[in-house]
């Protein structure tokens, strides 16, 4: 979606056409800040999904919803209600029963109910504030369009600090998410290693939802993450995969958004769709290959099983 | 309060979606399948855009899209039932990857359809959609009542009378596959009862508020009750309740939207039975 008189045609000349692309300055802001989202989200989010938490890590995000609403009510700025939400939800998620694999069914009914209760909450608060759902698409998908050069900054800023953090509890929290009992028999905390990851997501997830909107952190939470579990199950090729495969897609999304009328949140998610299906069917026929050499294992590559064969 | 049409018609309609609401929710909770069920739900907001672009009825898109959803889960997931590969059956979810990444793409698709409507239609696309993620209970017509009554209650039959070879497959699959029962095909007719659920429930509560009466009441009757037909029984009651109180409220408290009232009250009894001490006995293993 271009400013106004600009009138941008998409041309053979691969070159013309980047640099109308990197024309314009909020063209170039979004794709610096879609490039920490998709870093932050490509390390964490692959993290999410070995600890299975993607029904959680989907709540959080849209705590966005609520975050926003509530913000716009007490009439204090907007990431104030999206880091006030989210780091609760994070909190209520951990103290919910179980957490380990044994009582699951408990656990998603537990989130379920978190998920649908903040955004009762928001549809409240937008009702009490008066306002209309006008900009829905933007409530969903955000605004990468309209990022300001202190939002990249923030979310830069914000991407290195959790980035820091998960490295620095990268091993123990890897081990207690694939081997729960052991990692406590070593004297772990799993315990507050599960916490602790939940709220490093809150955190993540409300710094990027105020640029992106909850839809579109949530899909580059799970897509690149998901294509690099497909590719490989070793975990520092696929956090490698996870980054690269997440940047790839927001730039190509971001480039075929400006010379469309559809939004970049939808472009986004379609490129990283058609890498997904992309990687599923390159892993499917590899370990089919495979299976017809030696009998092994299913044709997931998921870390966990994948360690557990190991 | 009753003597206002829009509320007898909120109560005819609220009533039956509750109790498929809470009857579908048992099963969809000892199943593991709440990430699903919170799937089908917001697919229901692309499933309703497509067809207000496509100038249909919205009710076929709704019905289309959350069938559609619930049969490609059963499908393409490896399925809390399937244990293949030695993982400990019903324990983990359904697959949640291929879950988050279907519903997050076919969201996006809701977003298209968004554009291309209000491309085309001046400025009622965006109520249209608010109406459709949170819904209007308060703005049902009579026929249209009537219509979420007879559905909700042919689904509840529906799950009833496969509910034993069901309950069975969901409990202990591989001894249910083992004498006969299509744990399978079973899995996938749950699924497409619970996506005609979704989009029915989904006029009345919203895509997005849905997921609070499946969970929430079930969650609760089974922490509170062992025994199954009496758990069913009273998940389906407090889905009523919930339906019941929160249409009150939001009758008494003008403010209050009455999807947000009935999800709020449905949050209380969860965290009521949460409180140790009340419980009854274990929930099904």
């Amino acid at each position: 979606m271009p400013a106004e008189g600009a009138n941008p045609t998409l041309t053979w000349n691969l070159a013309h056409d980047i640099s109308q692309v990197l024309e314009y300055h909020f063209m170039i802001n979004a794709l610096l800040a879609g490039s920490a989202v998709a870093v932050l989200a490509g390390l964490i989010g692959w993290m999410m999904l070995v600890r299975r938490e993607a029904f959680a890590g989907h709540t959080l995000a849209l705590m966005a919803f609520p975050g926003a609403s509530a913000a716009a009510l007490a009439g204090v700025a907007a990431a104030w209600g999206y880091l006030t939400f989210c780091v609760a939800g994070a909190l209520a998620i951990a103290r919910l029963p179980g957490g380990a694999r044994g009582s699951w069914r408990e656990e998603a009914a537990g989130v379920g109910v978190v998920q649908a209760l903040a955004l009762a909450l928001g549809f409240l608060f937008v009702s009490l504030y008066g306002g209309v759902l006008g900009d829905l698409e933007g409530l969903l998908f955000g605004n990468l369009l309209g990022v300001s050069d202190g939002q990249v900054l923030e979310l830069v800023v914000v991407g290195l600090a959790v980035t820091a953090v998960l490295a620095a509890i990268a091993r123990p929290l890897l081990l207690s998410s694939v081997d729960p009992e052991g990692a406590a028999a070593r004297g772990l905390p799993v315990g507050a290693l599960s916490s602790g990851f939940l709220l490093l997501l809150g955190l993540a997830v409300a710094a990027t939802s105020q640029v992106t909107g909850p839809l579109l952190v949530f899909s580059l939470l799970v897509m690149p993450a998901a294509s690099a579990q497909a590719i490989t199950s070793r975990p520092a090729p696929a956090l490698a995969a996870s980054v690269a495969i997440g940047l790839v897609v927001v730039w190509l999304g971001l480039a075929v958004s400006y010379f469309s009328v559809y939004p970049p949140g939808f472009w986004i998610t379609v490129v990283a769709f058609a890498v997904y299906l992309l990687s599923r069917l390159v892993a499917g026929a590899s370990a089919g290959r495979r299976r017809r050499g030696v009998a092994t294992g299913t044709s997931g590559l998921r870390a966990p099983a994948a360690s557990r064969a190991a | 309060m009753l003597s206002q049409e829009y509320m007898r018609n909120a109560l005819l309609a609220g009533s039956f979606i509750a109790l498929a609401c809470g009857v579908c929710g048992w099963f969809v909770v000892l199943r593991g399948q709440v990430f699903a069920g919170d799937a089908l739900s917001h697919v229901a907001f692309p499933g309703a855009l497509a067809a207000a672009a496509a100038g249909l009825d919205q009710r076929v898109g709704l019905f289309a899209a959350t069938i559609a959803a619930g049969g490609a889960i059963a499908l393409l997931g490896r399925g809390a039932l399937t244990s293949r590969g030695g993982r400990a059956a019903g324990v983990e979810p359904a697959d949640d990857t291929t879950i988050g990444v279907l519903f997050t793409f076919v969201l996006a698709l809701g977003v298209f359809f968004l554009t291309r409507f209000s491309l085309g239609s001046g400025g009622s696309a965006g109520i249209q959609a608010a109406h459709t993620l949170f819904g209007s209970v308060f703005g049902l017509g009579a026929g249209e009542a009537r219509l979420a009554a007879i559905i909700a209650a042919a689904v509840l039959l529906a799950v009833l009378a496969i509910g034993r070879p069901l309950l069975f497959a969901s409990v202990a699959p591989d001894i249910a596959g083992a004498r006969g029962v299509p744990t399978r095909l079973l899995g996938i007719a749950f699924l497409a009862l619970l996506g005609v659920v979704a989009a029915e429930a989904s006029q009345a509560l919203g895509a997005l508020l849905l997921l609070g009466l499946l969970a929430g009441p079930a969650a609760a009757a089974q922490r509170l009750l062992a025994g199954t037909a009496a758990s069913i029984a009273l998940a389906a009651g407090l889905a009523l309740a919930s339906m019941w109180g929160g249409l009150a409220l939001a009758w008494a408290v003008p403010s209050l939207p009455p999807s947000s009232a009935v999800i709020a009250i449905a949050t209380a009894i969860y965290l009521l039975a949460r409180v140790p001490g009340l419980r009854g006995g274990g929930a099904h293993r």
